[in-house]
């Protein structure tokens, strides 16, 4: 009877390639992050200006990688879905979105926090927090998209289209952002860019990033596990409200 | 290439037939601008102040306004089946929709924007940067925003997702074409600026029609 | 010159709708498309005049695949579907005009007095009735030459008279070397038809 339904739903080798992953990533997390905390509250020197708030730095700078990574990602694994219709791709994508946007949501959130010390308010229009609240709204449009169609095939399709219009787009909003802000920008506030690197602090912050980036496969894996079963969910309802 | 400019001409002709697309974007405009003398009082230095931006955001929200019947008319009476296959590629459809849709409730606003602009308090240069810049920035609008459109077709409330999806893609327009007008009240060159506005038109050229086809295909199947 | 269908199936939403099915027109045939509500007569005929990609199978006109090589397929046929792609602000001929051009060679008037429009031609198209727009709609076929004629439902708001008048129209078609490949409730009354029914191809 099924020609084709249970492409989505039987991705074997997917499956058993990630069960393998998935132990590693959760010990790889909570090595790295326990490492990663311990370099950044104790290792890492105190700012000369800005003292201890400048350890807010180690969470803030890797989620906005992360935030800037995953949808890029995202593009990529459309970009793999439209083009050889890989449906693992489409689904990957789906599920990195929500990710991506708690990322982000915490390279806001930590970045007010940080501007409060530094410069005595929750929000200031700096470059690259106002780039990240637009990057919010990206992955929102994308989330909702996905939530806008009834057949999920023809979801995957919009939302890949829309997030290689974003891909392209965010080079141009990131540069529009900042040539904004040049224009505007009183002289005297310090930046985000804040101290120089050294690599007391290089370091905590690589160890970092790659926490993150080993707890974003982590959880990317159980997402993606559950739209699979989500997919399979589906076509057996279908199946069961053709035969009664 | 007749076929192209046959369905611009009929999409004008209807805009003009039902006259109310054409007059709602305008006065919804002309209302959005005139709020801000009132919320934020009328002195004369804080409006010039604001009034690029406030004359952009009005142009970008008036411009929303009308993009989601770029392809929904069609859609709804049938006719998109038969543009789609006809014999013109999607994209030369799609442009000649956006062509339409700029011509039909876009220019209008361009029009109209100098009045508002003094209204504002705005100096004369700035104006000729503010009209410039307008014609210049406003075709990216309708570009970006023929792919959301095509993308949000035949959903109830698209357009609420629509203007989810498009107006964060709106910015870096928003962004240089207020430059443009700063830099003329500041009495330095716009040409910098309006180069940018220019090369994101470009690009959205590009982008814009290939995109909004392939929405099209896939929320027509 | 002829059209094939082979092995057609189609999914919408996950769910499959139909499968194997197959048929082919020679010019002079008609191939009625029947089946209870949700067979899959519309997306078939909607498959047949590509708005819709099917899950596997191929379609052929002249021996090209019309999704791959469509150049000689667009403008060979003439799709009605349920909406009647009018615009209420544009008069019929307008209307008929448009469309005619857009799709080829036009012959408005004609069109017009095929479907006995004439008295009709300069009015708006929102001001007409069901039964008149749906022949606005049918004038389309005849306006512009087409050797195919895929048609969902095109009796529905006729009265008899009209039936009868259409019924006249694509015997003429169908005389002169022409195809259809329609779906409709009502009997069209047409000798010879070939009966394609979806509930015995389908799941």
């Amino acid at each position: 009877m099924a020609i084709d339904l249970h492409k989505y739903a039987n991705p074997k080798r997917f499956l058993a390639i990630t069960s393998a992953i998935y132990p590693w990533s959760v010990w790889l997390t909570v090595i790295l992050l326990l490492g990663g905390l311990y370099l950044s509250l104790f290792v890492a020197p105190p700012d000369y200006q800005q003292g201890d708030t400048v350890r807010i730095m180690f969470v803030h700078v890797p989620a906005a990688w992360m935030a800037l990574m995953i949808y890029t990602l995202m593009a990529v694994s459309s970009a793999v879905g439209l083009i050889w219709k890989h449906p693992v791709a489409d689904l990957t994508a789906k599920a990195a979105a929500p990710i991506g946007a708690c990322f982000t949501f915490l390279a806001l959130v930590t970045g007010s926090l940080w501007g409060q010390p530094m410069w005595g308010t929750f929000w200031v229009w700096d470059a690259r927090l106002t780039s990240m609240l637009i990057l919010l709204f990206l992955y929102l449009g994308y989330m909702a998209i996905w939530e806008s169609f009834d057949d999920p095939a023809k979801a995957a399709k919009a939302a890949a289209i829309l997030a290689l219009v974003g891909v392209i787009n965010i080079p141009i909003i990131r540069f529009s952002v900042d040539w904004w802000n040049t224009l505007h920008q009183p002289a005297s506030v310090a930046t985000m860019d804040g101290p120089k690197i050294h690599t007391t602090i290089l370091i905590p912050l690589l160890v970092m990033g790659l926490a993150y980036t080993a707890f974003f496969v982590m959880v990317l894996i159980i997402r993606v596990k559950a739209e699979i079963l989500k997919r399979r969910l589906r076509v057996l309802q279908i199946a069961e409200l053709r035969e009664s | 290439m007749s076929r192209f400019f046959q369905l611009i001409g009929r999409d004008i002709r209807l805009a003009f037939r039902q006259g109310s697309a054409i007059t709602l974007s305008l006065s919804f405009f002309v209302i959005v601008v005139v709020l801000f003398p009132l919320g934020v009082g009328p002195e004369l230095a804080v409006l010039a102040r604001i009034g690029p931006g406030v004359l952009w955001v009005a142009a970008l929200l008036a411009c929303l306004l009308t993009l989601d019947r770029m392809f929904q008319a069609d859609f709804e009476d049938g006719s998109l089946d038969l543009l789609i296959i006809g014999p013109m590629p999607t994209e030369m459809l799609v442009l000649a929709k956006v062509i339409a849709h700029w011509l039909t409730s876009v220019l209008p606003l361009i029009v109209i924007a100098p009045v508002l602009g003094l209204s504002l308090n705005l100096p004369g240069d700035s104006i000729v940067a503010l009209t410039g810049a307008l014609l210049v920035g406003t075709p990216t609008l309708s570009l970006i925003g023929a792919v959301g459109a095509a993308l949000t077709v035949g959903m109830r409330r698209g357009g609420v997702l629509l203007s989810l999806l498009i107006l964060p893609l709106y910015i870096p327009v928003l962004i240089f074409g207020v430059a443009a007008v700063d830099a003329s009240i500041a009495q330095l060159s716009a040409a910098p600026h309006l180069l940018l506005l220019g090369g994101v038109s470009l690009g959205a050229l590009v982008v814009g029609p290939l995109a909004a086809a392939a929405g099209l295909r896939l929320s027509l199947s | 010159m002829s059209f094939v269908a082979q092995n057609l199936a189609c999914q919408r939403a996950d769910q499959l709708i139909f499968k194997d099915v197959s048929f082919s027109l020679s010019p002079g045939e008609a191939i009625w498309v029947k089946g209870r509500n949700g067979a899959g007569k519309s997306s078939l005929l909607r498959i047949c005049a590509r708005l819709l990609s099917p899950l596997s199978g191929h379609v052929e006109w002249q021996g090209e695949d019309i999704f791959k090589d469509d150049d000689i397929y667009i403008g060979e046929y003439h799709y009605l579907g349920h909406l009647d792609a009018l615009k209420h602000a544009f008069t019929v001929r307008e209307n008929i005009e448009f469309w005619a051009s857009f799709h080829g060679s036009p012959n408005v008037d004609f069109a017009l007095e095929q479907f006995e429009l004439q008295a009709l031609a300069d009015m708006p198209a929102g001001m007409l009735s069901q039964g008149q727009k749906k022949r606005t709609n049918l004038a389309r076929l005849v306006a512009s030459p087409a050797k195919l004629w895929i048609l969902d439902e095109p009796l529905s708001a006729l009265d008899q008279q009209y039936i009868a008048l259409f019924r006249e129209r694509l015997r003429r078609h169908l005389a002169e070397g022409g195809m259809a490949l329609f779906a409709t409730h009502q009997d069209i009354e047409l000798e010879p038809v070939n009966i394609l029914n979806l509930d015995e191809t389908a799941l």
